[in-house]
């Protein structure tokens, strides 16, 4: 990442608010600052859709849409800037299928709430992060779980792996994809929906 | 395409560059795929930056020893929910399971309280209803004076059980049933099991009718009519018995009059060309703050707060 500077919503302005980003510095800030803001977004737009693969549907159309905003303008607060438009998505949503879920609608008032709190401390993240990602590698299946160890954990070659596993090396980068999605879904995503 | 599948994609390019350098017709693959759309894009910023992160397991090496203790948890949360449950329901029971002859039970404007008698019979009462009942050793005798109310029958055919409303007469053989007594009018719908009614018209005749589960009737003074509803209309027009109103692609106007049945403070309708807006969506029936606050957020109408009342307008 090139950007290391942790810059927290009512703590000191992102570098030239206001000011539209170029791609690289989209790509720094989204990770900097929007894919940690994932489980509390998940948990926000599980209120209205129930079903995993159309709350992920919804977190990437969020993402979207915040990124092409932020080509424009650089928000002030990625916090309040996601949730408005998290907000503003699953109105449409509603409007459209005129459905109202009684606790989306109390929610939308607390959220005007969340959008204004401040982050928690990050080296508090930081280990809990360390612990979701060591979770979600115990619970790959077990042939994922021991190319990803071998790749991340023991950097060894992808041919290597394959030799070693006596698989085809195809068959290890898709092991090892499965690995990378689970491991951003551990990572960012809202993993207290695990049994 | 949708979310999983882009970001199986990107996962395959995170991997695949992360395998080493990119032949030339494989970058221009990489570049087209990422040009495409901004979905591409952060899709593939996420996995990649997972994938950088997870460089840190490998300083971390088996630190779990707080997952037991987190595990514990829930089991002790659920046995204290249990135990409330437990203690609420006891003192339900204490409260109604002797209740005398001839006694009358109310609810007030948004109430919804349970009757349970002895005989095992249970009367749920919605807002704003009165009964009174009279139970001896020979019969079972409630009049609803007014409201709605939901019965869940025990049968004893030694011991008949009588709804009495205005005048008609509805007999269980064995129910499940709602009645709503409103103005003279009277509606029974019937859930479950069977029952009779009886009405006496103004001319004194009688008519009579069997009902089957999902027949609603609806009788006035000098009428009867029969219609049926599929079982989950009912189940709709039983959410009450949740604290909860159902619409779907219900009239604004019929909606208003739905909650101002619960409320003191009264839900209008100002422009006529609102009242036929379809609502859909599931409401507390006591709640009519949170309605006026879903039709300003959700379909942009104005709500005027002002005395006792809620105005709504465009």
């Amino acid at each position: 990442m090139a950007n290391t500077t942790d810059t927290f919503f009512g703590q000191g302005d992102p570098p030239r608010a206001g000011a539209p980003m170029n791609a690289s510095e989209i790509q720094a800030w989204f990770v900097r600052e929007v894919l940690p803001l994932e489980a509390t977004l998940m948990q926000y737009l599980k209120r209205v859709r129930h079903n995993r693969a159309d709350v992920d549907d919804l977190c990437q159309e969020v993402y979207v849409r915040v990124c092409e905003a932020a080509l424009l303008e650089t928000p002030r607060s990625a916090r309040a800037f996601v949730f408005t438009i998290a907000r503003n998505l699953v109105i449409d949503e509603m409007r459209r299928e005129q459905i109202v879920p009684i606790d989306a609608v109390a929610d939308l008032e607390a959220l005007n709430v969340a959008a204004d709190a401040p982050l928690a401390d990050r080296s508090l993240i930081g280990r809990e992060d360390l612990r979701r990602l060591q979770t979600a590698l115990d619970e790959l299946p077990p042939r994922c779980r021991e190319a990803v160890v071998m790749r991340k954990i023991q950097g060894i070659p992808r041919r290597e792996i394959a030799a070693r596993m006596n698989i085809a090396e195809k068959t290890v980068a898709r092991h090892i994809t499965e690995g990378i999605c689970a491991l951003a879904n551990a990572l960012y995503g809202d993993t207290r929906r695990r049994p | 395409m949708n979310a999983q599948q882009i970001r199986a994609q990107a996962g395959a390019w995170v991997e695949r560059r992360d395998t080493g350098a990119l032949s030339e017709s494989e970058q221009a693959e990489f570049d087209a795929w990422l040009a495409a759309s901004m979905s591409h894009r952060v899709a593939y910023w996420r996995a990649d930056a997972a994938w950088a992160s997870a460089d840190r397991i490998k300083i971390l090496d088996s630190e779990k020893p707080e997952s037991a203790a987190r595990k514990a948890l829930p089991g002790a949360i659920k046995a204290a929910a249990v135990f409330v449950l437990m203690a609420a329901l006891a003192a339900g029971a204490a409260l109604y399971s002797r209740a005398p002859a001839d006694r009358t039970y109310a609810t007030p404007l948004g109430g919804n309280e349970t009757v349970s008698f002895a005989d095992g019979t249970k009367i749920e009462l919605n807002t704003d209803t009165l009964i009174r009942a009279r139970m001896t050793t020979n019969e079972r005798t409630i009049w609803l004076d007014h409201g709605e109310a939901y019965f869940q029958v025990k049968h004893n055919s030694a011991r008949p059980f009588t709804v009495m409303v205005a005048g008609h007469r509805i007999t269980d053989l064995g129910t499940k049933f709602l009645v709503t007594a409103d103005a003279g009018k009277l509606q029974v719908a019937l859930v479950q099991g069977r029952a009779r009614i009886d009405t006496a018209d103004k001319w004194m005749a009688q008519h009579s009718a069997l009902l089957k589960p999902g027949d609603v009737v609806l009788a006035t003074t000098d009428s009867m009519s029969r219609t049926r509803e599929n079982t989950s209309e009912l189940a709709t027009q039983l959410s009450w018995r949740r604290g909860l109103l159902v619409f779907h692609r219900t009239p604004l106007a019929q909606a208003a009059y739905q909650i101002n049945r619960y409320n003191r403070e009264k839900v209008r309708i100002a422009d006529a060309a609102l009242n036929d807006l379809p609502i859909s969506g599931t409401l507390s029936a006591t709640d009519p703050d949170q309605f006026a606050r879903v039709l300003e957020n959700i379909f942009g109408l104005k709500a005027q707060r002002t005395r006792g009342e809620i105005v709504i307008s465009h």
